[in-house]
Order: structure tokens, then C-alpha cells, then sequence
């Protein structure tokens, strides 16, 4: 991952690419130049990958791989510090009957139910991330946003989801976008930045490209689908063009940017096809938490019943699994 | 692959039902053919599968009596619903069959399952369900009322897609009234003969499909029969010479459907990853064993090392092996002999300069198998792009304007399809009309429905197959 050269500044776009964020013309120009996506050929794409058989070892190995890669979230209205502690609780011993079960990546909350998670996870390497920047909608002034994120970073967050300013992209300001990604970037300090593109809002793959190279331009350390508020959230085919940007990126700079859906993935079955995904179109090195997370809070319990179903040669039911 | 090891996810053979001999079907029955029996193999393991009984020359005239005497008494008089009525019956009962049909046509054309079951088989129905439409319609194709049909076809196809060419060929033979002999190519005869049973599992009046399987030599003697009224042949440019001049100066009807060298066109401006995706589907579906296979890669020179970089990452992920496992997206080559054409063209390939590139996926050991192979820096002189190969063999050439991409497009002598990748609408209309194809793909690659017309232009052979064209080349019009 990019490490930041020091605090509160975002790292330089890469050389082969820092041309091309020089001004706001020279951006249009490089985003619109983009290759299109044809969405009948893309779909089709995530359809077939989505039939790849994965049985036995190799569901066993996803499984836990998947469990490993799950950002356990709460982001409700209602969340209270009794919530997150639970749900701590969950992220570090996912399956208490069960210690070879992996932990998950982090616990996902609103930036006032940081301090709790940070408390409740001390000394583990369960991470904290905090979505941020006036989450869901984003519409709120940048000095707010950057205040959201500033207070999710001094409360112990180690990870940001912040959300783009989607109007702004759809009006074509791509700069101000840019400006702002990296402004936060530069807020996070030493943080790892997931940039929610909120794809749903974008409406086309050739909008969801663009802003996944917009983002990584920008300093990104993941680009994420969904804020999970709007529908539709992650899908395969959107998933597969983010996808593409990140192997693409890769290509060009040498650098390693994650992916991160979130949103409607509920199942172990539907979490295994992200990986094949992951896997065929990104690449193997991508298989690991540090590139790749779902975003999720009813995924867990379906990995765990799948996991016991391997591994006890049963199905056990939904009582034999925490509810937090 | 490394850590992510799929599972093996291979159909049971069992479901496939094979039996250890298969015999000729002629007037409704299985008979005992008088030719050689030939033994054909399981391309993905040299195996014998089956032994299968031949016709000869006289069994041939046997079967075109017998289709003669059902065109005669029955066929040729009934009225287009009730032939409808058998078509209807024997699309669902391909349905029906579909598992078993599916894993028969893999194990005896090396076939990906997941190309025979979710495109061979489902298509091959889709092409009697959609020409029993038709059946007592007739009057409304545009061929003016009560069009009538020829008589006895004969018909020769080809072992690529061995149950979709017979569907392709009998479907609209039987929907316009014609009677069927039809003879299967000599390493892929079992899912034909399967067919038969469907046929009397319908019911189907005797002698309407009568199926020989054989070699060249029964194929010949198809199309020399005296009372055949027409011929329909899908194989070879070089055979399809050779039928057209014993056809020439008979009035028997003549439809041929023969090689192809597609181009595949991307522009500059085309939707690069899902480019990859057609061209990738282009020539390896089926092993490149496609007469409509694109594959000529035409790729604008600005965006040529781009899409190379993409093609050779995404021809690397490609899964070759046991055409049984569904993970499996490359099969067995059908024959040996096939398996030394594509061998022979590749070493000229590299003998006349080109750039060969190989997929590091591994090669089982046993049975027929070719690594999928993208030759770049290839030039319109050389023979990979100039002679079809039938194989997963890509030739990539490059070009800069649209004009030029037309001309080495159409620098052929074949004519059956060709691609083009742009998110242009308008070059796409432009190109369409300048390509000398028979079918244009646009921002797609080998995709097909009954109701689409296909066939070629220039050695691609001539008639249409497929959609209300096709119904002509069985009509008296």
C-alpha cells in the first residue's frame, strides 16, 4: 500500500501519471478518455465468473479467506456503544466455539462510535475504520468533512471510508473531486483512505471507471463501492469494472490499490464469486485483506454457517451463530 | 494457479449413457450398416468411447428411398401444423435430453460442458422450436403462397458443433416439408445417432430423418445420389469445391457453408476490457474450432500494445483441461490430424517471422490438447493470416485509419463474419455496410439465434441459414 510521506500532506500522484491531474482540462481530457465499458459485455463477464466451481478445499480456503476480508459494520441511527462493543466482540472471536476461526479485518462505524470500538479492540489487529466526510450523503461544506474526518482519526480510526461529492462529479468537476479526495487524504494522516464512490448514484460503468481513476489519482488507498444507503449497492459487474481500475493502476504505476463492495452482499455463496472475481480479473496478489474488503453486517453470520457446514459436515441454523 | 485452487466440478460421464455400439438409422430403424465400423475417440483421452456402424454406398440409396417414399406418402402432404406439431416435440425432447446430450457431445468432440450444455445443446432446441413456428406459415415468409419443398436434402456436416449443424440443417428442412439424409462427420457421430432415438421417441413417420454415419466417401455418395433434390454442406472450403462441381449442371439445390478468417476490428475508442472479452471469445470458444472464428485480431496501432498487454493477461487465466469440468474454459482439440493442421500452420507462423506468444496454463499430458496461442507482428502476406487454421490461434495484425481496416478486412478470400469494436454508432453502420461478411458483429463476438440469417460471401460458400432467409435454400421459390 502507499505509504504517506508525511503527515497531513497526500502523496504525489505518480510520475507516469502526474501530468494528467495538472489542471482541470488535462483531467477531463485523461477521464473521458478513458476506454468506455460496454455493459451487456461486462455483465456477461461477471455472469460466467459467477459459475466457477469452488468446492471443498477451495470453498473452505474462501470461506475463511472472505471472513478474514469482512469489514463488520454499523451505521445506523440507532447504533450505541453497547451496539459496537458487541460487535467487537464478534469481530474477535467471530465463531466462540471455534478458535481456528480467522478474525475479521476491521469494525466500520460512525466517527463518534470510534472511541468505543478502539477501546473495545485494544490490542488486537482488528482495525478501526470510521466512514466520515458527512456520510451518507456527503452534502455538507469541505471544512465539515475535513472536521468529520480529522475527529475520526483523534479518536483512534487507523481507516476512513469517505464519500465523493457525487453532485459535483455528475456536474462534470472532476478538479473539485480531486481537490477534495486529496484534501481528506491529507486529513487522514497516517490512515488508510477508502473512497466511496457511491456507484448506484453514478448510474453508468463508464461513470464508475471514471471515478475509480479519479479516485486513485487522488490518493485513495481503496475505492468502495457503496455507502450501503443507496440502491443499488455493490454489484458484480461494477465490482468487476473497479476491479479492472486497480489492475490497471498496477500496470502503470506499480502501485497496489485495494477494492472494497459494500452493500447487499449477504451471502457466503455471492462473497465467493467477489473472489473469483477478485482472483481473474485483478489478480491473485489480490486476494488478501490489505486489497480487498466486504463491506458488510449480515455476511459474517452466513460465512460462519457455511464454515461449520464444511467443517462439521452439517447445517447447523442460524441459532448456532451470534446475533449482535 | 496459486492459492486459489478451484475445485474440480467434472460431470459423471454415466449421464452421457453411452453404449458400447451404435448403429446407422435409415427408414425408422437402427440398422446394421454395411460399411466398416469405425471406432470413435474421446479426443480429452484417446480413449475409444464407442464402436459405430457405417453405411456404404448401397445403404445410402437404401436412405434416400426411404426419405423418398416418406417425402412421398407422408411429409410432403401434411399439412404444416402437424409438422410443426413434431418439431415442437423433438425441441422438447433435446430439452429433456439435454444433461445427456450435452455430455456426450463433450466426450466425443472435446468440447467444454460448459459450452455444449449452455450453448450447443440449448440452441440446437432453440432452432426446431423456432422453425416449427414456421412450419405452417410458410405463406408468409415472403415466397409467395404455398411455397413448396424440394424433396429429399442430403446433408453433410461438420464434427465442430456436431448436434447444432445437424439442428441448424434438419430443423428447417422438415419445417418447409423436405425430407433428411443426412450423414455426420466420421469423429463425432454419436449425439446424430442419439438424435435418431429422439426422432422415434417423437414418433416421427419413418424415413423423414435418416442419419449414415461414414466418412468422406458416404458424404460423397450423399451428394451424388441421383435422387437427392438438394445439398446442404457445412465443412471445408477445399470439400465444398469438390461438391460444388459434382453438384454443377444437376438441378439439385446447392447451399454450402464453408471456412472463414474472420477480422476482428478494434478501434482506438472501442471498450477496451470487454474487446479483450470478444476477442478472447472470438477464437478460443470451442478451441477455435469455428468456422465464424475471429480470427484476424485487427487492432488500431495506438491502442495495439494496450490491448496485447490486456489479451495476454486475460489468455493466461484461461482454464484448459478436462472438458467434463465446468471450471474447464478450453477443451481437447477433436482429432489428432486436427491437432497436426494447427501444429504445422503455427510452425509457419514462426518460420515467416511472426511473434508467437503461448499461455503458460498447463497441458495435460494424455490426450489431444493446444495451448492458446496469439501470434503478433503478423502480416497480410503471411499463411496464419491468410489460411484458416481451426484452432486457438490468434493472428493479430495492425492498422491506422478506418479505411485501411476495411481493405485488410476484406483482403480475404473468405467472407463468413467479422467484428468491430468501437463506441462509435456511426463508423459501426459505416464499417457494417463496407465489410464483405455474412454476419457483423458490433461490440460482440460469436453470438447467435435462430432467427439471424447466417452464411458467407466469397469461399465462404453461398445461402443463408437461419431466420426467414434460410427457409429459402429449402423451398422451391
Amino acid at each position: 500500500m502507499t505509504t504517506t510521506t508525511s503527515p497531513n500532506a497526500a502523496p504525489d500522484t505518480p510520475a507516469p501519471l502526474a501530468d494528467v491531474t495538472r489542471d482541470e482540462a488535462s483531467l477531463r481530457r485523461f477521464l473521458h478518455g478513458l476506454p468506455g465499458v460496454d455493459q451487456v459485455g461486462v455483465e456477461q463477464r461477471a455472469a460466467a465468473l459467477g459459475t466457477r466451481s469452488i468446492k471443498k478445499d477451495a470453498k473452505r480456503w474462501a470461506i475463511d479467506t472472505a471472513i478474514s476480508m469482512v469489514d463488520l459494520t454499523t451505521l445506523e441511527g440507532a447504533d450505541t456503544r453497547g451496539k459496537v462493543r458487541g460487535l467487537a466482540a464478534k469481530a474477535l472471536r467471530p465463531d466462540p466455539e471455534r478458535q481456528d476461526c480467522p478474525r475479521v479485518a476491521a469494525v466500520c462505524v460512525y466517527p463518534d462510535m470510534v472511541e468505543a470500538a478502539v477501546d473495545a479492540l485494544k490490542g488486537s489487529a482488528v482495525h478501526v475504520a470510521s466512514v466520515a466526510t458527512g456520510f451518507p450523503s456527503g452534502r455538507t461544506s469541505r471544512e465539515v468533512k475535513l472536521a468529520d474526518t480529522r475527529l475520526a482519526v483523534e479518536y483512534g480510526a487507523d481507516e476512513v471510508d469517505m464519500v465523493i461529492d457525487r453532485g459535483a462529479f455528475l456536474e462534470g468537476r472532476y478538479m473539485d473531486v480531486f481537490d477534495e479526495i486529496r484534501a481528506i487524504k491529507a486529513a487522514c494522516g497516517e490512515a488508510h483512505l477508502k473512497v466511496i464512490l457511491e456507484t448506484g448514484e453514478l448510474a453508468t460503468y463508464d461513470n464508475v471507471r471514471r471515478a475509480s481513476w479519479l479516485a486513485l489519482l487522488a490518493g485513495g488507498d481503496f475505492i468502495k463501492t457503496s455507502t450501503g444507503k443507496v440502491s443499488p449497492a455493490a454489484t458484480l459487474p461494477v465490482t468487476h469494472v473497479m476491479l479492472q481500475a486497480v489492475h490497471d493502476w498496477h500496470e502503470q504505476t506499480g502501485e497496489l490499490r485495494g477494492v472494497k463492495p459494500a452493500g447487499g452482499i449477504r451471502t457466503a455463496k455471492d462473497a465467493i464469486k467477489y473472489l473469483v472475481a477478485v482472483h481473474e480479473v485483478a489478480g491473485e496478489q489480490w486476494l488478501t485483506p490489505n486489497l480487498f474488503r466486504f463491506g458488510a453486517s449480515s455476511l459474517l453470520n452466513d460465512l460462519l454457517l457455511q464454515r461449520r457446514t464444511q467443517v462439521d459436515g452439517h447445517y447447523s441454523g442460524p441459532d448456532y451463530v451470534t446475533v449482535d | 494457479m496459486g492459492i486459489f485452487e478451484y475445485a474440480p466440478a467434472p460431470e459423471s460421464r454415466d449421464i452421457a449413457n453411452l453404449k458400447d455400439h451404435y448403429r446407422p438409422f435409415i427408414g425408422g430403424e437402427f440398422v446394421d450398416g454395411s460399411g466398416e465400423p469405425l471406432k470413435t475417440v474421446n479426443p480429452a483421452t484417446e480413449e475409444i468411447l464407442a464402436e459405430v456402424g457405417t453405411a456404404s454406398v448401397s445403404d445410402v440409396d437404401t436412405a434416400v428411398r426411404a426419405a423418398r417414399k416418406a417425402y412421398d406418402t407422408v411429409w410432403s402432404k401434411m399439412p404444416g401444423s402437424e409438422r410443426a406439431k413434431y418439431l415442437f416435440r423433438i425441441a422438447r425432447l433435446i430439452q429433456e435430453r439435454s444433461r445427456e446430450l450435452a455430455v456426450l457431445e463433450s466426450l466425443d468432440n472435446g468440447k467444454p460442458i460448459k459450452e455444449s450444455r449452455d450453448s450447443d445443446v440449448p440452441t440446437a432446441a432453440a432452432h426446431f422450436f423456432y422453425h416449427a413456428g414456421w412450419a405452417d406459415k410458410l405463406d408468409y415468409a415472403g415466397y409467395g403462397p404455398n411455397p413448396k419443398p424440394l424433396g429429399v436434402a442430403g446433408q453433410v456436416i461438420p464434427w465442430n458443433f456436431p448436434l447444432l449443424m445437424l439442428a441448424w440443417k434438419i430443423a428447417p428442412a422438415l419445417a418447409t416439408g423436405n425430407t433428411v439424409v443426412l450423414k455426420p462427420a466420421e469423429t463425432t457421430p454419436l449425439t446424430a445417432l442419439v438424435f435418431a432415438e429422439i426422432c422415434q421417441q417423437a414418433e416421427l413417420p419413418p424415413g423423414v430423418v435418416n442419419i449414415l454415419p461414414g466418412a468422406g466417401d458416404i458424404g460423397a455418395a450423399v451428394v451424388e445420389h441421383g435422387d437427392v433434390d438438394k445439398i446442404a454442406f457445412t465443412g471445408s472450403t477445399e470439400v465444398g469445391k469438390l461438391i460444388q462441381r459434382t453438384v454443377a449442371g444437376t438441378r439439385k439445390k446447392l447451399t454450402l457453408e464453408l471456412g472463414g478468417k474472420a477480422a476482428n476490428v478494434v478501434f482506438d475508442d472501442a471498450p477496451l476490457d470487454q474487446a479483450v472479452e470478444g476477442i478472447v471469445n472470438g477464437i478460443f470458444f470451442n478451441q477455435g474450432h469455428v468456422c465464424c472464428a475471429g480470427s484476424r485480431l485487427l487492432v488500431q496501432e495506438s491502442v495495439a500494445e494496450e490491448v496485447m498487454e490486456k489479451l495476454r493477461y486475460r489468455v493466461s487465466t484461461l482454464r484448459m483441461g478436462d472438458p467434463l469440468d465446468k471450471n474447464t474454459d478450453i477443451g481437447a482439440i477433436n482429432s489428432a490430424e486436427q491437432l497436426a493442421k494447427i501444429r504445422g500452420l503455427v510452425e509457419s507462423g514462426d518460420a515467416e517471422g511472426a511473434q508467437r506468444w503461448t499461455s503458460p496454463c498447463p497441458v495435460p499430458d494424455r490426450g489431444f490438447f493446444f495451448a492458446p496461442t496469439v501470434f503478433s507482428d503478423v502480416h497480410q502476406s503471411m499463411r496464419i493470416a491468410r489460411e484458416e487454421i481451426f484452432g486457438p490461434v490468434l493472428s493479430v495484425l495492425t492498422f491506422r485509419t478506418p479505411d485501411e481496416a476495411v481493405a485488410k478486412a476484406n483482403n480475404t478470400p473468405y467472407g463468413l463474419s467479422a467484428g468491430i469494436w468501437t463506441e462509435k454508432g456511426s463508423r459501426i453502420l459505416w464499417m457494417a455496410n463496407k465489410l464483405r461478411a455474412g454476419v457483423v458483429w458490433a461490440n460482440t463476438f460469436n453470438r447467435f439465434d435462430p432467427a439471424a440469417p447466417f452464411g458467407g460471401y466469397q469461399e465462404s460458400g453461398f445461402g443463408r441459414e437461419g431466420g426467414r432467409t434460410g427457409l429459402e435454400a429449402y423451398l422451391s421459390v
